[in-house]
């Protein structure tokens, strides 16, 4: 019985170990809920480090008295959100970073905004506050404005001290925040020799725009169209996500038709920006063909998308219960001739990609990320299955309309900028068959539910496959219905790592294609 | 008599001057020319031929903002690399030969003006002391180091051939002898062809067209100009690129130029000239559209084979045409 129950050998595990675990009644679905006291904190990560669990998502919640740390962790598709809780004066617990790199910056962005401190963290620098706001202030705590007390002026942003390199020949590259390109802003600070990498340093944080802040206190539809913002090429996954968190929150089930519509427009989300990513790495390479000709089937298909959904990037399509628009009859038939159309015109442009040895040869063997660095950093979608690492929730954790649909696998093991162009043309293609299916089995009925107010401090947790990974959204209700606390945990949490890694003795002019072949999101991790 | 020969003197030297300023003129309108193809190739709206002129105007006018530790020597670098380069293309005939223009350059003269115009750009690129500047400038010092020996290599082999290091008389040369293939010219001919490539920052060795700062060769170089200073350095390119295309046609498809100053066989070498560089512009385009940019690191491989066929051409001009 208790091996159909997930984390039950898991959290017996925790009790041999002398970790004092307790199990709250109140659930946040769908994940199983532990709480243990802070100093265990960091041997519960060593722990689930050495169970085999991923370390999915970290994030701070102000209870007013205490303030309580959450770490989300996966395995074989379930969930378990541990959680423990400091006194707000003595806000200090021991971290998860030793075990799980990928722990480290979302302990450094709960340090900043909610001052809460790591004692055992390898790396105390600030990451998300840029001095725009001081260092005895936290944002994320009850008594800070949402507006802020912004200084006239923004101090500029120095003094982060980065990892140095001395050495003959060694010289350092500052890029960004300001690019010479329209992309936006990152800072990235590069220590070579000749034009080989020895070490890149991400900073990042240039477009934090106070998104938990502002959530607090919004209603529903407010928060959903707060989420569809966190990444603007990720709006549908991100508005899906924190959807079906306050969904589950509240224990509405959103009508089937509508869930349908949100699956085919999150696989048309997934089809554009494969499209204008596969074109944006040809052009990372001068192969201006690719770009423009990629960039061509992104745009038609977005101006498809405006026809159908009234949104080029359907933002705002999807709202608490269900979604705002119906899809029209003449829709069928017109997206699945654009399939099927996309899909060979795919499949031309993708043979002379491949057959072009100049090409070919810029991206085998660029930017390789083995499966156990992967794997290490918990990397996500396209990042982690070019690597071996195969996590897709779709598949992991089907929730509907994916648990009565195929999905199909795709997964390629060379870790290099290749491997990430072909997961993502298959991806392109897996998409394509799961656009047909759902046109096939769209059923009829509402769109939308009715919305009833929830429980007071009830809480949910959104998980969605968004097409750079698995989107984690945690949502929790105050009394009277509006948000408590909203964290969106986008992929790029953990892909942007990868990128550090993945550069290692890589040539710098070869930094823009690695980097674009990962792309991971500036402001879906700066939030 | 006397008076004769001074005002034919006089007339060479006004078409000298006519030559050289309708060089600089048409440089962008290339430049426009191979946009427009390459928009063509590409499925894509394509600007107007014009569109560089408008860009040079539309530079012309605008401030400049100078870094506050730039020198004189930033500030003097756009006007060294544009005299340096108008001085190139006063040497090399576009659509006469016999200049007196041609008298002062020959070509070794000519591959120390595109290098004098290179040490200048690097030096300025050091000058602000950013980190993209002193990149670009080893990058482009990277290439340069193995273009200018496989340039000097073909311009020896020509020499060879023409027994002269002079470009009109050279022409002339390959003029007189006819339609006659040899080997040599061959090899010479892919050779100068690569090395042009590299030279204007052309693809594969460099993109022309990036806005990417991390990858750039020559534009990572001129990063920090702004204004008069970059249409300069800008229009330079363009006419380094027109001079290549030109010294390819002079050398190994001269016919149609102007032998004298007639005005029918003037009027032939416009047309003969033109239309030779927008054909050579088209294989540019191809050539861009079809491959990518190569690693960096592959780049002196690259080079490394245009010296190998500079040399082939030379061994075989050595062996089969001279020897007998």
């Amino acid at each position: 019985m208790t091996a159909k129950i997930p984390f039950a050998a898991f959290i017996r595990r925790l009790a041999e170990a002398g970790i004092a675990v307790d199990v709250p009644a109140t659930p946040v679905v769908p994940a199983r809920v532990i709480e243990v006291a802070n100093d265990d904190w960091g041997r519960l990560g060593q722990e689930a480090n050495d169970w085999g669990c991923r370390w999915a998502a970290g994030w701070g919640d102000d209870l007013g008295e205490a303030l309580r740390i959450n770490a989300c962790f996966e395995q074989a598709g379930a969930y378990l959100l541990a959680r423990t809780t400091v006194t707000r004066s003595h806000p200090m617990l021991p971290s998860h970073t030793p075990y799980y790199p990928v722990a480290d910056r979302p302990e450094r962005h709960t340090q900043d905004l909610l001052g809460v401190a790591f004692s055992d963290h390898p790396d105390a620098r600030r990451w998300t506050r840029h001095r725009a706001w001081k260092s005895s202030e936290y944002p994320l705590r009850h008594d800070f404005p949402a507006a802020g007390r912004p200084p006239a002026v923004t101090p500029a942003d120095y003094q982060y001290r980065f990892l140095a390199a001395h050495g003959s020949g060694v010289y350092e590259i500052p890029v960004g925040p300001v690019h010479a390109g329209i992309i936006e802003p990152g800072h990235f600070r590069f220590q070579a020799v000749g034009e080989t990498v020895l070490n890149l340093e991400e900073h990042l944080g240039y477009t934090h725009k106070g998104i938990e802040k502002i959530a607090e206190g919004r209603d529903v539809a407010g928060l959903a169209r707060l989420a569809g913002r966190v990444s603007g090429d990720s709006t549908v996954a991100h508005t899906w996500a924190a959807c079906m968190a306050m969904e589950r929150a509240t224990g509405i089930e959103p009508p089937p038709r509508a869930v349908w519509l949100r699956a085919l427009m999150c696989e048309r989300e997934r089809v554009a920006n494969h499209l204008g990513d596969i074109g944006a790495i040809g052009n990372d390479v001068g192969f201006a063909f690719g770009s423009y000709q990629f960039g061509r089937l992104r745009e038609a298909w977005q101006r498809a998308s405006n026809a159908a959904f009234g949104h080029r990037f359907m933002m705002d399509r999807i709202v608490p219960g269900g979604v705002a628009v119906d899809l029209a009859p003449p829709f069928l038939a017109i997206m699945r001739d654009e399939a099927t159309a996309l899909r060979q015109q795919v499949g031309r442009l993708m043979a002379i990609l491949y057959g072009s040895p100049s090409l070919t040869n810029r991206l085998l063997g660029a930017g390789v990320l083995t499966p156990e660095q992967a794997s290490t950093l918990g990397a996500m979608g396209y990042v982690g299955r070019a690597s071996s690492l195969y996590f897709d929730v779709r598949r992991a954790a089907p929730y509907p309309p994916y648990d009565r649909l195929k999905v199909k696998a795709v997964l390629h093991h060379t870790g290099d900028v290749n491997a990430r162009v072909r997961v993502r043309h298959e991806e392109i293609i897996a998409s394509l068959d799961l656009i047909e299916a759902l046109l096939a089995g769209l059923p009829g009925g509402a769109i939308r539910s009715e919305w009833q107010a929830p429980a007071a401090g009830s809480q949910g947790l959104g998980i969605v496959e968004g097409w750079r990974g698995e989107i984690i959204s945690y949502v929790r209700f105050d009394d009277d219905g509006h948000i408590a606390r909203f964290f969106p945990r986008d992929p790029s949490w953990t892909t942007w790592p990868a990128l550090e890694v993945l550069i290692h003795d890589n040539i710098v002019p070869d930094f823009p294609v690695c980097n674009k072949s990962v792309n991971g999101s500036y402001s879906g991790q700066d939030l | 008599m006397n008076s004769l020969a001074m005002s034919s003197l006089t007339i060479a030297w006004v078409m000298a001057a006519l030559q050289t300023l309708i060089f600089i003129a048409a440089a962008p309108l290339m430049a426009g020319w191979v946009k427009r193809l390459k928009c063509h190739m590409q499925n894509r709206a394509a600007p107007a031929v014009w569109q560089p002129y408008r860009d040079l105007a539309k530079l012309m006018r605008k401030d400049m903002v100078l870094a506050e530790n730039a020198s004189w020597l930033f500030r003097a670098t756009p006007y060294i690399v544009f005299g340096a380069t108008l001085l190139a293309a006063a040497a090399v005939p576009l659509v006469v030969v016999h200049l007196p223009t041609a008298a002062i350059a020959d070509l070794i003269v000519l591959v120390g003006f595109f290098a004098l115009a290179r040490f200048f750009t690097a030096l300025a690129a050091l000058d602000i002391g950013t980190a993209f500047g002193g990149m670009g400038a080893s990058r482009e010092m990277t290439v340069a180091a193995l273009a200018e020996p496989a340039m000097l290599m073909v311009v020896f082999t020509l020499a060879m051939t023409a027994g002269t290091t002079n470009l009109s008389t050279a022409t002339e040369a390959v003029l007189q002898a006819g339609v006659v293939l040899r080997p040599s010219f061959l090899f010479a001919l892919f050779a100068l062809a690569m090395v042009a490539v590299a030279e204007c920052g052309r693809i594969p060795v460099d993109n022309p067209a990036t806005h990417l700062e991390l990858t750039m060769l020559h534009e990572a170089m001129i990063l920090e100009y702004g204004g008069r200073h970059l249409a300069l350095i800008e229009w330079a390119a363009q006419i380094k690129l027109m001079i290549y295309a030109v010294l390819i046609v002079d050398f190994f498809f001269p016919w149609g130029i102007a032998r004298d100053f007639n005005a029918v066989s003037l009027t032939i070498g416009v047309i003969a000239g033109t239309a030779k560089v927008m054909l050579l512009a088209m294989l540019l385009v191809v050539w861009e559209t079809v491959l990518a940019k190569i690693r960096l690191f592959r780049a002196p491989q690259f080079l490394g084979f245009a010296f190998l066929l500079a040399l082939l051409g030379m061994l075989t001009s050595v062996v089969l045409e001279t020897g007998s």
